[in-house]
């Protein structure tokens, strides 16, 4: 078995090898390897950016399929608040719930009440909090593996608070469970996700415990399904669906969401992990002491952003904002009780129950000695490529192939441009092509084919 | 750039003064390579912080300098070469708090008057010396062979 599960597939069936995938990789974790593309588990932090740029379809992301609902006797869906924002204005979470009910759930919970307690005790462990700042969001599984990978040193800045969607199926589990009278691995809860990410939260939690959830369905694939569901469903009072609506919950879906639920002073919202990357590399330096908290994902504008929705994210994230507004206007406050809050609080509550280890890559070599010396080859094999890039080898760029032909996973030979000897072999068969006049009709052809893919690859 | 080290590792980054958009690039590049080699992580986080400050007070005040890492088994050695106005006071510069940063720097959150500091609180061994008119230069030593560490 793997030492890493992660939430995305290849269909080596769909895959044709274009590469596209190769290059917006962000941790440089795909290769293409016999004209089909490879995950480094290691590598790979589950961001889902390939999904979203493969022209195939050829990258699956392994959420459940919707028959693993009959495997429990008890069915809870938990959509993440990013579903919410998937569907027209006119269109509140209590409808859209109705609408999971009836599509083969037994209930369907409100995380967004969740999402608002988890604020609450947020707040709480700030006000105690005395370690280094910023502390950071655990919320997107993405940005704990890219810690975890990447900034091991920002470890212990993780808030060690448990995840809305993680809380919420356990409470679901101990009530449900009490009052149906079933064992709790009978109740089945299921996250309705807006990206692959939450997936690997669920299947392997990076701090080495064990998901409550018992599966993750796409919002893509529910979509179609829950649109059609609505449809019967009779309008109610919109003053009442809208006072259902926690406001503090609500806006989780989306970056800034949780920062503005924390009346901090000094608080960060970031988004896109290009832009992550920066912050984190600053907060690395000791730049942002000042900031007590930051929400960071991976997605661009936060999960409203993930690649298993369907809605344009921008449309999305202002559907949220806009309900947030009415709802401030309207004077609607609905959210938890925060002294009941501060109770479960006090009672560890609300803490992660596993410790977040550091994830660092491979080094060169194990030895430092053998790795400088490494490092020194890779340098030098460097040097020697041509240095455009063009993907040909199966690695993104012409460094990350120096460095995998140093650690022995790919050949020098395997750089079309590093090969005078092959070239040589190469231009006299060629000529020798061009010499049989028999063939000449046929290699004129043959030669304006190469010429073309050789402008596709530069 | 790259250069020939015998015995391990050199790199050389030139860094311009009054180019504040690529700030931090020679820190990130030069922690990237010690994560590549397999350094610890908190050497590697002391080592960023100190050539991040060194790469900030030649954007900030020099014209430009070169900045050499040289890595072997035992020690990791950052050598910052500027050309500038050089330090007036070595000893008032090295000093919390002092500071000659504008106004403007002080807006974008710099000139706090912790860099040399810094510095000198990440390395192992800390050297300085500058010639006012002409530039300063620094050697910033961070032991890596545990059994030499302070």
């Amino acid at each position: 078995m793997n030492q890493y599960f992660h939430s995305i597939r290849i269909d080596t069936e769909k895959c044709d090898g274009r590469m596209k995938c190769l290059r917006v990789c962000p941790t440089r974790a795909i290769r293409v390897r016999n004209g089909k593309a490879v995950i480094i588990e290691e590598k790979c932090i589950d961001c889902g950016e390939c999904i979203t740029v493969c022209p195939h379809g050829a990258i699956v992301p392994l959420t459940d399929p919707f028959g693993e609902l009959t495997k429990f006797r008890h069915t809870v869906a938990v959509p993440s608040p990013a579903l919410y924002a998937q569907f027209g204005r006119e269109i509140l979470p209590e409808k859209i719930l109705s609408g999971i009910k009836k599509l083969g759930f037994d209930h369907a919970f409100d995380l967004a009440i969740t999402c608002g307690e988890v604020s609450f005790a947020i707040q709480e462990y700030l006000r105690e909090y005395k370690g280094p700042k910023p502390l950071i969001s655990n919320v997107c599984p993405t940005i704990v593996r890219l810690i975890q990978v990447k900034y091991p040193s920002l470890i212990d800045q993780v808030i060690p608070i448990d995840t809305p969607r993680e809380l919420a199926a356990r409470e679901i589990k101990k009530k449900k469970s009490k009052q149906l009278a079933l064992k709790e691995k009978e109740i089945g809860t299921f996250y309705l996700t807006p990206c692959p990410a939450k997936m690997i939260s669920i299947k392997q939690p990076a701090e080495k415990g064990k998901s409550h959830i018992d599966g993750a369905i796409s919002i893509s694939d529910i979509y179609a399904p829950l649109l059609s569901a609505m449809e019967g469903i009779e309008k109610g009072s919109y003053r009442k669906a809208l006072e259902s609506i926690c406001i503090l919950g609500i806006g989780w879906a989306m970056v800034g969401g949780i920062c503005r639920t924390l009346r901090l002073k000094n608080s960060l919202a970031v988004s896109g992990l290009g832009e992550v990357l920066k912050v984190f590399d600053d907060i690395e330096r000791g730049k942002l002491r000042n900031i007590d908290f930051i929400e960071a994902y991976s997605c661009t504008q936060g999960c409203v952003g993930g690649s298993l929705t369907v809605e344009n994210l921008y449309i999305s994230y202002n559907k949220i904002l806009k309900l947030i507004e009415t709802l401030e206007f309207e004077q609607i406050k609905a959210c938890p009780d925060i002294r009941e809050v501060r109770k479960l609080y006090r009672q560890e509550y609300f803490f992660i129950t596993g410790k977040l280890e550091p994830r660092p890559l491979k080094p060169l070599d194990k030895d430092l000695a053998k790795a400088i010396k490494k490092r020194k080859e890779k340098e030098d094999i460097y040097e020697s490529l041509p240095k455009i890039d063009c993907g040909a080898c199966g690695a993104p760029t012409c460094l990350i192939f120096a460095e995998d032909v140093v650690r022995g996973d790919a050949e020098l030979t395997d750089c079309i441009f590093n090969l005078p000897q092959r070239y040589k072999e190469l231009s006299q068969e060629f000529s020798e092509l061009f010499n049989k006049s028999a063939f000449l009709g046929q290699t004129k052809s043959r030669a304006k084919k190469t010429s073309k893919k050789g402008k596709v690859i530069k | 750039m790259m250069m020939k080290n015998e015995n391990g590792l050199s790199h050389q980054f030139e860094i311009t003064g009054g180019d504040f958009s690529n700030a931090g690039r020679t820190s990130t590049s030069i922690k990237e390579i010690l994560q590549e080699i397999g350094i610890d992580s908190s050497i590697v986080v002391r080592a960023a912080i100190a050539s991040y400050e060194a790469e900030m007070n030649v954007v900030m005040y020099a014209r430009r300098a070169m900045l050499t890492l040289s890595i072997t088994p035992e020690k990791l050695h950052l050598k910052l070469e500027d050309e500038g106005p050089g330090i007036e006071s070595v000893d008032l510069a090295m000093e919390e708090g002092f500071s000659t940063a504008t106004d403007e720097m002080r807006e974008m959150g710099f000139g706090a008057g912790m860099g040399l500091p810094n510095i000198k609180k990440n390395a192992d061994k800390f050297e300085i010396s500058s010639i006012p008119g002409k530039g300063t230069t620094l050697d910033i030593i961070i032991c890596l062979d545990k059994t030499e560490e302070k």
